[in-house]
């Protein structure tokens, strides 16, 4: 009898096989009820936004909505492209360069998620000790880059797939 | 009073409880035997029961009317507010039910952390109730969100980015939770269904919380053990129900004066400002019963780490009975314990303060000490002072130090040993 007992026999092999059937299958429903939550189709649609920049005066920015969410748009002044750049990635949170941050050719133009990436807030421009934005909700300093100097903010603002299609419009997304 | 076994008394009554047994349920819950000596802070959980069905009923209610759509649901609670027949009454109940709900269950869960009721054997009905309480928070945020005000859109950006902090998937999980790439009409329908289903799974946990009550009976001010049923208990019905619906009274005219007189003052004004993706309010504050785990979040200059501050604030209190080394589970006779409690209450209402403050300058220095201290008190304070503090004497009963006439129950403990 003990022998027999340690032998697989007809019932373990029933009892693994129905489990495991079992758990393949209620992943199987699990998985739709999970995934219906993720963006639709509808909010994949958005994807894309272009924006006509021609009327930007330099030292200034537009907001545009882009997925629901703030874009900045910023024309920077050269002093202004000089201050980012004076700045030592030493005494950057998030070291990057001010220049992997626009495109090439292109300095004048920052194009960046108006997000804080602390928790989500819309920063304020022109305010801070950075001459850039800060935002109210938790207090971070962003500098004239968007990149993160003081406060609970872990990185810089974000930089989104963007192009010129021409001198004066930019496709974002 | 005692439990014997309950006979129905008519036949049709002895047919159907035989088939199901709900006439001895009834039967229990009237005689269950209760310690005689239960204070005005042990009325709590009757008006807890009626905090949640008045928001239950009225919520229902408001659902007849509420459009969960971010193009019409601003709209749609202003026409509760102006149109439906008594609307402004019944959301101003249901708005300020939450805080009640809040004001009662932070009496409560007090109430416990003074009189030692979450220790052995009590610790099930405590990490119940604290899951209860987690849920609570879950509502009533989702709650807030569905005027889809000022406050309601950046609460819910806030704190849904809140799990952005979690390495690598943190992202994607709040991408997933917000169903678009911002807070949007997704996010805003998903909340309005479960706001609606919360209610009814806290429902069903109150049932095993009071379930799991009725095993070992009430705890109670002296915080001993009582032989139930005994001289030192008294049934349920009439004596603590009488006791439970003069306490909701009063409650219910705190209630009423918040409803009738004062109906915003808890709330916050932004939050009559249609929701606007592109501009954040100056000062973000949540809910008042959530600013003290606000304040810790803000007292740490890191993201991840602030967020998982907070968290850990709520559940370190699951472990808490394992922390607490006392042997002696009431505060009253636990001399040094006692003033640590108090400081304990202090603490947390200033960090509700500070939370509400900006976070900067001398605000931010209390909100940091005030985040220190409350750990303190779970990790190092409970233990270490349960292990060293020598504690009064505790009476053999209830009954003791009532029936000899002493006020302190130390004194009578003292008069009998001279007998």
């Amino acid at each position: 009898m003990s022998k027999e007992e340690k032998k697989v026999n007809r019932r373990d092999f029933l009892f693994t096989a129905s489990y495991t059937v079992g758990a393949v299958g209620v992943g199987a429903v699990i998985w739709p009820m999970i995934d219906q939550m993720n963006p639709d189709k509808a909010q994949q649609a958005l994807a894309t936004t272009e924006v006509d920049i021609s009327s930007i005066e330099p030292g200034k920015s537009i907001t545009v909505l882009w997925r629901g969410k703030p874009i900045f748009i910023k024309k920077r002044t050269s002093e202004e492209i000089a201050e980012a750049r004076a700045v030592k990635l030493d005494d950057l949170p998030d070291p990057q360069k001010d220049e992997d941050r626009v495109k090439e050719g292109k300095d004048e133009w920052l194009v960046m998620l108006g997000v804080c990436t602390h928790l989500g807030c819309v920063p304020l421009k022109n305010k801070g000790d950075f001459n850039g934005w800060f935002c109210p909700c938790h207090g971070s300093h962003y500098d004239v880059s968007g990149r993160i100097r003081k406060g609970p903010a872990p990185t810089n603002m974000e930089i989104p797939k963007f192009e010129f299609v021409d001198s004066n419009t930019i496709k974002i997304g | 009073m005692s439990e014997h076994e309950y006979v129905p008394k008519s036949k049709a009554a002895k047919w159907f409880n035989d088939r199901l047994p709900l006439l001895t349920l009834g039967a229990h819950l009237t005689d269950y035997p209760t310690p005689k000596n239960l204070n005005y802070w042990w009325t709590f959980g009757g008006i807890l029961t009626f905090c949640l069905i008045t928001q239950i009923v009225t919520g229902i209610v408001l659902a007849m009317h509420y459009v969960a759509h971010a193009d019409l649901a601003f709209a749609s609670v202003e026409h509760i507010m102006r149109d439906v027949n008594y609307g402004w009454l019944i959301r101003y109940i249901h708005s300020n039910g939450a805080s009640m709900f809040f004001l009662a269950v932070y009496i409560h869960i007090f109430r416990s952390l003074f009189y030692g009721s979450y220790k052995s054997p009590r610790e099930v009905i405590w990490i119940i109730g604290l899951m209860i309480y987690l849920l609570m928070m879950a509502a009533a945020f989702m709650g807030y969100v569905l005027p889809w005000g000022q406050m309601s859109f950046w609460g819910a950006t806030v704190i849904t980015n809140l799990f952005s902090a979690i390495p690598l998937v943190g992202d994607s999980i709040t991408t997933w939770l917000w169903g678009a790439y911002s807070v949007d009409n997704p996010t805003l329908n998903r909340f309005f269904s479960l706001h609606y289903l919360i209610p009814f799974l806290i429902l069903g946990l109150v049932v095993l919380h009071i379930w799991a009550l009725h095993v070992p009976g009430n705890n109670n001010p002296v915080g001993i053990d009582i032989k139930k049923p005994s001289k030192d208990t008294v049934p349920f019905h009439p004596y603590i129900t009488i006791k439970d619906a003069f306490a909701l009274l009063v409650f219910m005219i705190i209630f009423a004066g918040f409803v009738f007189f004062t109906p915003n003052v808890l709330g916050h004004s932004d939050n009559y400002i249609p929701a606007n993706p592109l501009v954040t309010p100056a000062h973000i504050v949540p809910e008042w019963y959530l600013l003290p785990f606000y304040a810790i979040l803000r007292s740490v200059p890191d993201k991840l780490g602030g967020v998982i501050l907070m968290f850990s604030a709520i559940f370190i209190l699951f472990v808490l009975p394992w922390l607490d080394t006392s042997k002696v589970r009431s505060a009253v006779f636990r001399p040094i314990y006692r003033q640590f409690f108090w400081i304990l209450v202090i603490d947390v209402l200033m960090l509700g303060y500070v939370g509400a403050m900006p976070a900067e300058g001398i605000y931010l220095v209390l909100a940091r000490v005030g985040t220190i201290y409350y750990f303190l008190h779970f990790i190092v304070v409970m233990p270490v002072v349960g292990y060293l503090e020598k504690t009064d004497p505790i009476p053999m009963s209830i009954s003791e130090p009532v029936l000899t006439g002493g006020a302190e129950p130390s004194l009578a403990r003292k008069v009998n040993d001279k007998v």
